[in-house]
């Protein structure tokens, strides 16, 4: 059970397309390693940094006068590999505990302290859900957490990741009124308490 | 054309990223010799922004070129910057743009006529407002667009401001937010916000004309602005030769935001791996500095701001009059460390 490799030509293309196709052949799948040539050392420092930025091992780099070969292992080997005995076993698996179901966002920010790195924080969580091994079902939204969903947002790239990767996206209606944002929701659906109640009850449930 | 095509993806590098980095440029500029004009007062051999030319007593010739591929897909916004940049040397020196003429570099088949027009008239825009006629220009058809403008422009030399003459006791004050090389990458990748877009495009088609009259009420030691070398890489130039060193706080450097996440997910333009190569040697602190405040204090900025050394007493009270005026204006070190050399305090 020789792990499989994916090839990823990326010589002679220019920053930051190496990272481009790392990220898009890392999104796809269905390989334990992935072997990235680049012939820049900018094309190097750039695809390794993303790699350990998305929380990847890399296998190892080889240098030689012409090109670098990175071999880049995705976050949890085999379980994208539908040709490995071990995605086969997993998959024949009763499911294990399974993690949190929903997450509330009740406000713009992430916790309390100052409001910039707040807004960073929130960014930085959005971004690194969507490249979370392990998603909730729901994302709900209240108070001034509607306006991360709303027209003009800064989140809404995140959040529409979110949505592709089949996570719903619901925002308190009232809140949305609030706020004067109700014809302004750019993703997700309008929700109320009593839906959102029933959410955070159901099952594991966590707040920021 | 109804919609106009998309400038960025009609190049490999962008904006001042295109650079040809300044070791290599060092190597081929070696050696290089001509007759020693008694009136060439700043010519190829030094680092300056722009050339300097005596003409008469008290009154020089500045003069200087600047073209690069797109930074950004809005024709008209990209002709403003091109202008902005291009300006933006002439104001390095202290000095007042008269007049420019306009290099084009353009692919007229797939392009089209429209997105070549409003380039024009965002050059033109940001021509007028400086006060500076535009008398003609040169085009070439070109696969890879480009664009720019060379300035000139008058100076008093003896109040000339140079980018080698620092001196202990001051404070040093950036004029424009750092990041733009990052973003420009950001915005391939697709990972920038508008947020940011907006704020850099308006900070790159920015004239650096009311700063640079501010900062000509009072002392000015040393002037240089932000371009294709990035913060550090300029910094550098201001340092080498000097009987001091500068200490920049990296905290206070105003970012573009997004910038630090962009470079840890590896978006750093290629221009900033040459800026390194050729100025690291500056840096008194690499091993203190994590590869993310690297790559953006020698991220390439196209059209930015000015960075001026001024005397450290009337530092705060200057970069108020700046806000208030809206420039944006932020302190970020002093002189001070060893002579030549550039420290970042973090």
């Amino acid at each position: 059970m020789s792990p499989s490799r994916r090839v990823l030509d990326a010589r002679g293309l220019a920053c930051p397309q190496p990272v481009i196709l790392t990220r898009k052949a890392l999104a796809e799948g269905g390989f334990s390693e992935l072997e990235v040539i680049v012939n820049t050392s900018s094309g190097r420092e750039n695809v390794a940094r993303f790699a350990g930025h998305a929380g990847c091992t890399i296998g190892s780099i080889e240098e030689s006068s012409e090109e670098t070969r990175i071999v880049i292992q995705p976050r949890v080997a085999n379980l994208s590999d539908p040709t490995s005995t071990e995605s086969l076993t997993e998959a024949t698996m009763p499911p294990v505990e399974p993690g949190i179901q929903t997450i509330l966002l009740s406000s713009r920010t992430i916790g309390r302290g100052d409001d910039e790195l707040g807004a960073l924080l929130m960014r930085a969580f959005l971004y690194t859900l969507t490249e979370s091994e392990t998603l909730p079902q729901q994302v709900l939204l209240m108070n001034s957490g509607v306006t991360l969903a709303a027209e003009g947002s800064e989140h809404l790239d995140n959040l529409r990741r979110l949505v592709d990767l089949g996570i719903e996206i619901l925002a308190c209606g009232a809140c949305l009124e609030f706020y004067k944002l109700t014809e302004k929701l750019a993703v997700g659906r309008v929700s109320n308490m009593q839906e959102i109640t029933e959410f955070l009850l159901e099952g594991k449930a966590l707040s920021l | 054309m109804s919609d106009s095509p998309a400038l960025t993806t009609y190049t490999r590098f962008s904006g001042c990223g295109a650079k040809l980095g300044p070791g290599v440029l060092d190597e081929a500029l070696c050696g290089l010799e001509q007759p020693a004009y008694p009136r060439l007062l700043a010519g190829f051999s030094s680092s300056e922004d722009a050339g300097l030319f005596l003409l008469d007593d008290g009154l020089a010739l500045v003069q200087t070129v600047d073209f690069f591929p797109p930074i950004v897909d809005d024709p008209f916004m990209f002709g403003r910057i091109a202008a902005a940049n291009a300006l933006s040397d002439v104001y390095a020196m202290g000095a007042r743009p008269l007049t420019a003429l306009c290099l084009v570099c353009y692919p007229l088949k797939s392009l089209g006529l429209d997105s070549l027009k409003a380039m024009m008239e965002g050059g033109l825009d940001a021509l007028i407002e400086a006060g500076c006629a535009l008398l003609g220009g040169h085009s070439v058809e070109d696969a890879e667009p480009k664009l720019g403008y060379a300035v000139t422009g008058l100076v008093d030399p003896k109040r000339a401001w140079r980018n080698n003459t620092l001196r202990p006791g001051a404070a040093l004050i950036l004029t424009k937010p750092l990041g733009t090389g990052l973003l420009n990458m950001a915005l391939r990748a697709e990972c920038a916000s508008e947020e940011a877009l907006n704020l850099a495009q308006t900070s790159m088609a920015l004239l650096n004309k009311r700063a640079a009259e501010i900062l000509a009420e009072g002392d000015v030691w040393a002037c240089t602005d932000i371009t294709g070398f990035g913060l550090a890489g300029h910094a550098a130039e201001m340092v080498d030769g000097a009987p001091c060193g500068l200490k920049i706080r990296y905290a206070d450097l105003p970012l573009i935001p997004g910038v630090e996440e962009w470079a840890a997910m590896g978006l750093v333009p290629e221009g900033t791996f040459r800026n390194k190569q050729g100025r690291l040697r500056f840096i008194e602190n690499v091993e203190a500095l994590d590869p993310v405040m690297l790559d953006i204090v020698f991220d390439p900025q196209t059209s930015g701001g000015l960075l001026a050394a001024i005397p450290a007493d009337r530092a705060t009270e200057l970069q108020e009059v700046m806000r208030a005026q809206g420039v944006f204006a932020t302190l970020i070190g002093e002189t001070g460390g060893r002579p030549g050399t550039v420290e970042f305090l973090v």
